[in-house]
């Protein structure tokens, strides 16, 4: 009567035997599933906001792309380039070059004013001069709507992301520079990277629109290979004519964001904890009560010879199964709900809109189903504890 | 109430089911205090905004400058009563992570400007008379552990100095508080000459003006003749009152309320859907008993409300432990260690927790209520 | 015949009652008529089934006949409407169960008071009238006690005093010491003749147990839905 098989079994029925008084039980089971899918959805929709936030940031620029900036700005807002650097950093080691010439595209970042679709009220939107290069540099850069600016003229192209979020920004439409109005004359696409959150144009058009002179904020380079990145960097912070700092674009925008992904995930976890905690407590009172529903039939088997440790573990399995298939729905709800989903924040380092999606990657559905799993085992535990310490005689006089 | 005392006894009678209940309730307002107060540090500075004061930013852009000389044609505006200005410093204090606002004023005309900065009569007058002097807010202070009499370097990309360096030098000179507890006392203020003489460029231009108006009533309109005034003039304004211009900030960062509301929308339904099944299954396991009521001479009515009472005991109890805890918590401060300038519970949100506590109690017991109720005596009395 | 009706407290007239179960009607009282004056303590015996339980639930306003009528004390209980007859059976009626039906959760004290949460008296009075009705029933030193940690004999005790505490018209016992052993149901039938000779109190109580119900000062048989002063053979 004893062996690894027989032992095996008797879980088997005992499990069985639960399950099949699940309908009698359909609150108390219905309840705890809704409960755990509800914090699995919280919890993976929650941290789905910076999981996307960083994506977004993440998704602009590759390895072998560099931005020089002037050494100790940690923004292009507050970095400064004149024209003279600009060559001098064109001329580097290291840089990709084409029949045309390197491909290095010397850049001016601004920000303007615009109304929001959604709230009405008035956002920041980057508005970003570039030279012929930038095209290159970014190569995930696709027009999708209308065409190119044209050089030298008082004309722009939007992002897809920032033509989403604000009024106003589609082909056609006009948006105030200065004292005049420009025409936005086509939308792009990039692949989800911050640049979509951008309006692009001429640089030289804009430095004359706000008298910037023959000055610039940042160049954005292609390199050879991503390896060259050290050797076009040391090039640059060596040159006694130069004060930049290079960066990799990824590091870069990796940076940009980590005071608000800093924040959200912050925010995100503790949102998370505590609503983890409240499950558990949830699931440990399903668990309590279905076990002492079927007080008689746990007793009724025991006097039968069905062992203790066959029921502990029939418990917690019945436990763990429920806390899955809720963790299951709340991942499917979540991924339905919330992956995909346009917004748009504050990017705090250049004070403007950034717009993302939220993304309900593949690592938090498993995170999600991890913590389901966990609140299964935890509500499932001292339940099960009880199933075996109780005392059959008593329990089966229990009507 | 005298029937108080059978309310409990009923809750104590599974008393593991009542606390794992009660607890799940507790956690769930806990989460609520906690999001009601990153949302009012997220949005919260809006309902301070001054009623009678007005900003002034270039039109195009938040970070273009105007010029310093406009404040003069500003104060010639009917209406207005004092304009004062701020730059955007943007220093970073040894760490580019430690973000606070910096910025040089006209220290007579801001703390006119701002009567909720208090500060204590020989700080104010420390201030005025010290060039390089600086006043600080509490909050960072005690987060830099900044005391009166200390130097401090501050250096920003944006300025750099006329001779050559980056890095300023302030001296503390007092420490403000506000007086609501939604102020924002994490600034720091310095002189606006100090700042004037030693920057290298843009001599002569300010970041945005602070106006204050004589009657707030006639806002929009004034806001509309600074603008009229300077509208064909190389630097165009946007005049907006204070809270409009803090309200589009607020937009910006993201629909933070929406955010909140439906996390603890989705938090609140599961928390019902708990709860109500365990009033449903303690309501089930007392058949007889309530029968035994309704023989005594309870009628229908009464029935229902004593499961009712049960419930919102039962909600009460647990939400008003949650919201203090939650107060509790709050109260030890930022969780985020610095990004939230302000960090607490606000009062209408607790009493709207305990508003919502009720409502909880109230749902989750109708049903089970609406049950006991509608129990025949007879077929209860046998089922025994 | 005037005589007799001006002490009737009881009156039981052309009485039926049909119950429905599925597709099937069981007609479980025909045709019953019955009086009970004012302290009679009448006994109410028959084979299980017979609908014992049904009358008594009838008097007691905790059902409604299928069509006759049901008088106590002069008024109509048959046609109050839901909510009075609450309010009627808290004032007129004391029930003794046969499974004592304490609440597990008060104790002995609580359990009496329970029906005076229906009144108006003020904690003390209620205080004093909980007291009065445990020591009729000799059980004032478990006072405090819960139902487990008493014996079956006590708790109908305890049932009883819950059932005699408002003072009501009328005390309907259902198979009081149906579940206890001989010297226990002895010790309930000893304290219910005593309400009865003592006290005044009217009593009915159902019982199949000859031995209760020849305490009782009549008795009368029911069987097959029908009522006659004598068993059947």
């Amino acid at each position: 009567m004893s062996g690894p098989i027989n032992w095996f079994s008797q879980i088997i029925s005992v499990t069985k035997f639960g399950l099949l008084s699940v309908p009698q039980r359909r609150g108390s089971v219905a309840a705890a599933l809704f409960g755990v899918a509800g914090v699995v959805a919280v919890l993976v929709g929650v941290l789905s906001i910076a999981a996307g936030f960083r994506r977004a940031m993440a998704a602009s620029g590759s390895p072998d792309s560099a931005i020089v900036l002037r050494s100790g700005a940690d923004s292009e807002m507050v970095s400064g380039l004149g024209r003279d650097n600009t060559r001098v950093i064109a001329e580097a080691p290291g840089l990709a070059r084409t029949a045309e010439g390197p491909l290095a595209s010397a850049e001016l970042f601004v920000i303007i004013n615009l109304p929001k679709r959604t709230t009405g009220t008035d956002a920041n939107v980057p508005l970003r001069g570039v030279e012929q290069p930038a095209f290159k540099v970014r190569e995930e850069l696709k027009i999708i709507d209308g065409r190119p600016f044209e050089w030298g003229k008082n004309e722009v192209i939007v992002g897809q992301g920032a033509a989403r979020e604000f009024a106003g920004l589609q082909v056609g439409g006009k948006i105030p520079v200065g004292r005049y109005e420009w025409p936005v004359v086509g939308i792009f696409s990039a692949r989800g990277a911050s640049a979509e959150s951008e309006i692009w144009t001429d640089a030289r058009v804009l430095q004359q629109a706000y008298n910037r002179g023959d000055s610039f904020q940042s160049v954005y380079a292609k390199l050879t290979s991503p390896a060259a990145f050290q050797q076009f960097a040391d090039a640059l912070t060596t040159d006694p004519r130069l004060n930049v700092k290079v960066i990799r674009q990824p590091d870069f925008y990796a940076e940009q964001s980590t005071a608000m992904t800093k924040l959200i995930t912050t925010l995100g976890v503790l949102v998370a904890s505590l609503m983890a905690i409240g499950a558990v407590f949830g699931a440990l009172n399903t668990m309590y009560s279905s076990v002492s529903a079927r007080t008689r039939e746990i007793a009724t088997l025991r006097a039968l010879g069905f062992g203790r440790g066959a029921v502990v573990v029939s418990v917690m399995l019945e436990s763990i199964a429920l806390a899955l298939v809720g963790g299951a729905v709340g991942a499917a709800l979540a991924y339905w709900a919330f992956n995909g989903f346009q917004t748009a924040t504050m990017n705090w380092q250049s004070f403007s809109q950034i717009t993302f999606a939220f993304a309900v990657t593949p690592q938090l559905l498993i995170q999600g189903m991890v913590w389901a799993v966990l609140i299964g085992l935890v509500g499932g535990l001292f339940p099960a504890i009880r199933a075996a310490r109780l005392p059959i005689a008593a329990a089966l006089r229990e009507l | 109430m005298k029937f108080l005392h059978l309310t409990w006894s009923n809750l104590k009678r599974k008393k593991l089911r009542t606390a794992l209940t009660l607890l799940s309730i507790l956690v769930a307002f806990v989460l609520y205090g906690l999001l009601s107060a990153i949302k009012q540090a997220l949005v919260g500075g809006v309902e301070l905004a001054g009623q009678d004061r007005l900003v002034v930013r270039h039109k195009v852009s938040i970070i273009q400058l105007l010029p310093e000389s406009y404040k003069a044609r500003m104060e010639r505006i009917p209406g207005v009563a004092l304009a004062s200005h701020q730059t955007w410093f943007g220093g970073i204090y040894q760490d580019p992570k430690n973000f606070f606002m910096q910025n040089p004023v006209v220290p007579q005309e801001f703390l006119q400007l701002h009567p909720e900065i208090l500060l204590p009569e020989d700080q104010k007058k420390a201030w005025f008379q010290t060039r390089t002097g600086a006043i600080v807010g509490r909050k960072i202070a005690e987060r830099f552990k900044w005391k009166i009499g200390d130097k401090v370097p501050i250096q920003t990309p944006i300025w750099p100095k006329a001779d050559g360096g980056q890095t300023w030098d302030f001296d503390i000179v007092g420490i403000y508080d506000g007086k609501e507890k939604q102020t924002d006392t994490t600034w720091l203020l310095f002189h606006y000459d100090y700042f004037e003489e030693g920057r290298s460029y843009g001599k002569g231009q300010v970041g945005w003006y602070t106006i204050r108006i004589k009657d707030p009533s006639k806002a929009a309109e004034i806001a509309r003749a600074v603008d009229d005034e300077f509208a064909n003039s190389s630097a165009e304004t946007k005049t907006e009152p204070e809270g409009a211009f803090v309200q589009g900030w607020a937009k910006q960062v993201g629909n933070i309320a929406l955010m909140t509301a439906s996390i603890l929308g989705a938090v609140f339904f599961t928390i019902l859907l708990v709860t109500g099944n365990t009033m449903s299954q303690s309501v089930r396991e007392r058949t007889g008993e309530l029968g035994v009521l309704k023989a005594i001479g309870f009628t229908n009515g009464q029935v229902l409300a004593l499961v009712l009472l049960e419930s919102c005991v039962l909600a009460l109890l647990g939400g008003l432990l949650g919201l203090g805890l939650a107060w509790l918590l709050i109260s030890r401060g930022d969780p985020t260690g610095g990004m939230l300038p302000l960090f607490f519970f606000p009062t209408q949100d607790v009493l709207l927790g305990v508003g919502i506590s009720l409502a909880l109690g109230l749902v989750t017991g109708i049903f089970p209520a609406w049950q006991a109720m509608r129990l025949r005596v007879a077929e209860a009395l046998r089922r025994i | 015949m005037s005589a007799e009706n001006n002490n009737t407290l009881v009156h039981v007239d052309a009485v039926e009652k049909v119950f429905h179960r599925g597709s099937e009607d069981i007609h479980v009282l025909k045709d019953l008529h019955l009086k009970v004056p004012q302290g009679e303590f009448l006994a109410l015996m028959g084979p299980s089934g017979s609908g014992k339980s049904t009358l008594l639930n009838l008097i007691g306003g905790l059902d409604r006949p299928s069509s006759g009528s049901v008088s106590v004390a002069g008024e109509r209980v048959d046609q109050l409407p839901d909510h009075k007859l609450a309010a009627w059976r808290a004032r007129h009626v004391g029930f003794v169960f046969q499974l004592y039906n304490l609440l597990p959760i008060l104790s002995a004290e609580r359990n009496v008071e329970l029906p005076l949460l229906l009144t108006h008296l003020s904690k003390s009075e209620r205080r004093d009238h909980v007291a009065t009705a445990l020591g009729v029933v000799g059980l004032s030193h478990r006072a405090k006690h819960f139902p487990r940690t008493l014996s079956g004999g006590e708790q109908q005790r305890v049932g009883i005093a819950r059932g005699i505490v408002t003072d009501p018209t009328l005390l309907l016992c259902d198979e009081p010491t149906g579940d206890l052993d001989r010297k226990s149901g002895d010790e309930i039938l000893d304290l219910l003749q005593a309400l009865n000779r003592e006290h005044g109190k009217t009593i009915l109580m159902v019982t199949h147990d000859p031995h209760a119900s020849a305490r009782a000062s009549r008795t009368v048989y029911l069987n097959k839905g029908q009522l006659s002063n004598e068993p059947v053979a």
